[in-house]
């Protein structure tokens, strides 16, 4: 038994007693009772496949390389000429909304890809300011940005030997000819009528490209699909929910836990049928060893069913799987998020690293999740190392490491008709999709994140496709401290956080190291940033035309000197009340984001802007 | 294209455009779902359509579309974005726009065959534990229709089917298929919205029948019956004004539409049985 079950006793006594706010001191007061089987030491490593000795300049992957680190091995901008960094260029899209794309560098060439409808510009590098080189408009259905649950984003682009390969919001997986925007094959993977879009970006491992769809809440089975990348044919597709033989599941696989271990779970853990539009979307990151030859992901929360309505442990909806790279079958899985009443959606991105616990060596993965925990999970088998807060958590008491599910906590549970308040993290999480960045030079993960909770209140009529329904009145607001946005640095081998930035407002960009030991994010008011990766000190800032949420990223140009470049564009889900120029007054618009973000209409404005900094 | 036929055009476009200006008054542009019947189609073959030609009508003028899916997002990107004046149905309690009053009242049925003779009419019918049950699902965090809630609050889960609003949006009238299991004997009972049921068992092979859920409020509150108004833009009062006496006036002719498609009534109207 670890200390979590005496957390709220604790509390409330010395709530009783000394009438302080220990029950709601955030992060600090939570990191230091987090559950661990072993103490690891020294620092976290690179694995030995990824090898940043090798860096040469390009950018070819959103997520960098296949162990999602955001790791540039460029040091020319570092910390003792930050000061020094200036804007070299810009390129602006023409579009309002939001903008969550990574651009890539492939030589003396940019690619990026637009939110609906898609576009893709390729920009030449070595002309004065970049020129376009050329221009590629998959013409998707206007349809559908309907179908798109929140704003019509896209999350960027993959290259591979020669091509360029995006997916447009109706779901079309699209290659090019990288070096002329010549379509060589175009394969349609979902249907915008059964409430299916993709927003995330395919993700190349050898010859396959991996892609997955979205729309949890429209009554979508998830799936993630491999093709071949030099035809477009569709290679394997594994469900997340159903028969093992729709899952992939066979012989091969070894859940470490026994509450994921059984025959055709993705059936029975779930009223007879209800599976069958159970979503468990694919719209966040992959991961790749090419030790082991599996790929690593997520899945999204259950729908479209409301909690109450699904008894069960609802799998594989936000869980956990290891795959075979070639054939998809599943090696193991760990479902993070048993019967997902919140909509902590498991999409984020797993870190593939080594640590060293109790003298030997372990292949981990780093999950900053969702629900608020940095799971460190052993890759090969997905047993769990530890899982500490790394933001302000009171819906769940943390992990329990011998069975692998997470404490329910029975006072934040919701039920529609009911009032429960103060539920931290809100529904997008302590962190959504927004992908951390690793250093091997600090040892330390830089997460961007937020600090959101929320209200549930009762009952609200509505209306749609004709049929007046009753859902939930949901409010978020900034969690303890009233800031909305955290920048935290991670160390997973001591399970705790080096250092903490407050952000006003959530910070959805994500992050980007370099070997200058400088780390970059954007905030949502328009500020790109730099902070010394060690002790996390402000060293640069840039006021650029819209709110970040995009990813940034650096390369070598080709007249040598290194580049950052920042696509601004504000948007996705706590952008909306700016993007989609919702109404401020409405608190309960975009599933109660809008109460949280009622100011972001006064901190910025919308576009779609390109900025690119050098020295 | 020769030069005189584009002559020929734009004369044609400035006579329309002048016939715009300072003719006929302006179009009642209408912001509709372009494939939800028994409400709205791209043909024009819904009620919703029909009070559409009616109101246009009694303002003197023509009806102007803006079709757009009805989904999240509906009234953002079309009556607040302003590519529309008024939208045909929602809630009387709606907070997103300006409401008319309303013109009619209808409830959720439970849908069965006729030869079935289950008579289901109240949430706690005890036969609910056992049959099979079609609910309308919506999908949005924590919302689904009232009698999904309703069931699950009575712990009915394991023989519940359900079934998205949406339907499959490529097949002409999506949100039949609720209907449409009842008769094929996919799901014994079917909970559905007055209007789609109404509209749907009458198309039906299959005699059907339907009756009011009850109790119409489900304690704590979940309501089975709603008001259902038009809506303009906030601020828009001088249009919602001009509605308003056309409901009063016309009240009629909509009673007469509204039966035409069967939509089952509380207030008045073709009251279910």
């Amino acid at each position: 038994m670890d200390e979590y079950a005496f957390r709220p006793i604790a509390c409330l006594v010395s709530f009783l007693l000394i009438f302080n706010l220990a029950c709601s001191t955030p992060p600090e007061a939570t990191q230091a009772s987090g559950a661990s089987s072993g103490k690891a030491s020294g620092k976290a490593t690179l694995p030995a496949f990824t090898t940043v000795a090798n860096e040469d300049g390009q950018w070819l992957s959103v997520q960098k390389d296949y162990a999602n680190t955001r790791f540039s091995g460029l040091s020319e901008i570092n910390l003792t000429n930050i000061d020094q960094l200036k804007a070299a260029t810009t390129f602006s899209t023409g579009l309002v909304s939001g903008h969550e794309a990574t651009p890539l560098v492939v030589g003396d060439t940019m690619y990026l890809v637009t939110p609906f409808p898609n576009v893709l510009y390729a920009l030449d590098l070595k002309q004065p300011g970049g020129a376009t080189k050329w221009v590629y408009r998959p013409d998707p259905d206007p349809a559908a940005q309907g179908v798109a649950c929140c704003d019509v984003v896209n999350r960027g682009e993959a290259y591979h030997d020669g091509k360029i390969i995006i997916n447009t919001l109706d779901n079309h997986t699209i290659a090019l000819d990288a070096a002329t925007g010549q379509e060589l094959w175009n394969t349609k993977l979902g249907d915008i009528n059964r409430g299916e879009t993709i927003t995330m970006a395919p993700f190349v491992v050898k010859d396959k490209v991996l892609v997955g769809n979205s729309g949890g809440e429209m009554g979508v089975r998830g799936w993630l699909t491999a093709l071949d990348v030099n035809t477009g044919k569709i290679v394997w597709r594994a469900y997340s929910t159903g028969p093992d033989k729709d899952v992939l599941i066979g012989p091969e696989f070894k859940p470490f836990y026994p509450m994921d271990q059984g025959k055709d779970l993705g059936v029975k853990t779930w009223p007879p049928e209800a599976w069958k539009i159970g979503g468990g979307t694919v719209w966040g990151w992959v991961s790749y060893d090419p030790e082991t030859n599996l790929i690593f992901y997520g899945t999204g929360n259950p729908g479209p069913w409301n909690a109450d309505q699904r008894p069960g442990d609802n799998k594989w909806s936000c869980a956990l799987f290891a795959r075979d790279a070639d054939t998809g079958q599943a090696r193991w899985a760990y479902q993070i998020g048993p019967h997902d009443i919140y909509d902590y959606d498991a999409i984020n991105e797993s870190i593939l690293l080594d640590l060293n616990i109790g003298g030997t060596k372990r292949k981990v993965l780093v999950r900053p999740e969702r629900d608020g925990y940095v799971y460190i999970i052993d890759r090969t088998n997905g047993e769990v190392l530890s899982a500490n807060p790394f933001g302000y958590v009171n819906s769940t008491a943390g992990v329990d490491l011998k069975t692998g599910r997470l404490r329910e906590v029975e006072s934040k549970k919701t039920h529609v008709g009911t009032v429960v308040r103060d539920i931290c993290p809100a529904a997008p999480g302590a962190k959504d999709w927004q992908p951390s960045a690793f250093s091997p030079r600090t040892g330390l993960v830089y997460i961007t994140h937020q600090n959101l909770c929320m209200d549930f209140e009762g009952v609200e009529a509505n209306y749609i496709a004709g049929t007046p329904y009753v859902g939930a009145n949901v409010k978020m607001f900034a969690g303890p401290g009233g800031h909305r946005g955290e920048v935290t640095a991670w160390d997973p081998a001591a399970g705790r956080a080096v250092w903490k930035i407050k952000e006003k407002f959530p910070v959805w960009s994500g992050a980007l190291a370099t070997a200058g030991d400088l780390v970059f994010y954007g905030t949502m008011d328009g500020w790109a940033k730099a902070l010394d990766a060690r002790s996390g000190a402000e060293v640069w800032k840039f006021k650029v035309g819209s709110g970040i949420i995009a990813p940034p990223m650096t390369y070598r140009g080709p007249d040598g000197k290194q580049y950052v470049a920042f696509l601004s564009g504000v948007g996705g889900w706590p952008g909306a009340v700016v993007s989609g120029d919702l109404d401020p007054r409405d608190g309960t618009a975009a599933l109660g984001m809008a109460n949280a973000m009622a100011d972001l209409k006064k901190a910025t404005t919308r576009g779609g802007m390109l900025y690119v900094f050098s020295l | 294209m020769s030069s005189r036929f584009r002559r020929g055009i734009a004369i044609a476009a400035l006579a329309l455009v002048a016939t715009t200006a300072f003719g006929a008054p302006p179009a009642l542009r209408v912001c509709s779902d372009p494939n939800n019947l028994p409400f709205s189609n791209a043909k024009g073959e819904g009620f919703e359509n029909k009070l559409a030609e009616l109101v246009a009508k009694e303002l003197g003028t023509k009806v102007a579309y803006y079709w757009f899916a009805q989904r999240r997002g509906f009234v953002r990107n079309t009556l607040t974005a302003g590519k529309c004046d008024v939208i045909m149905g929602v809630p009387s309690s709606f907070e997103l726009a300006l409401v008319t009053q309303p013109y009619y009242r209808s409830t959720y049925v439970f849908v069965t065959r006729r030869d079935r003779r289950l008579a289901i009419t109240s949430l706690d019918d005890l036969r609910l534990r056992t049959l099979k049950i079609g609910v309308q699902m919506i999908g949005d965090d924590y919302a689904s229709s009232p009698p999904a809630h309703a069931l699950a609050n009575r712990g009915i889960t394991r023989n519940v089917a359900g079934y998205m609003v949406y339907g499959d949006y490529r097949k002409e009238s999506p949100g039949r298929r609720i209907v449409d299991a009842v008769a094929d004997g996919e799901v014994d009972v079917s909970a559905v919205w007055g209007p789609t049921a109404g509209y749907f068992i009458r198309k039906s092979r299959v005699p059907l029948v339907a009756r009011a859920v009850t109790p119409q409020i489900d304690l704590p509150f979940l309501p089975f019956v709603f008001d259902i108004s038009m809506a303009v833009r906030r601020g828009d009062n001088a249009l919602r004004d001009r509605i308003d006496a056309i409901l009063e006036r016309r009240r009629p002719e909509i009673d007469a539409i509204l039966r035409h498609y069967s939509v089952p009534r509380l207030d008045g109207e073709e009251p279910v049985s």
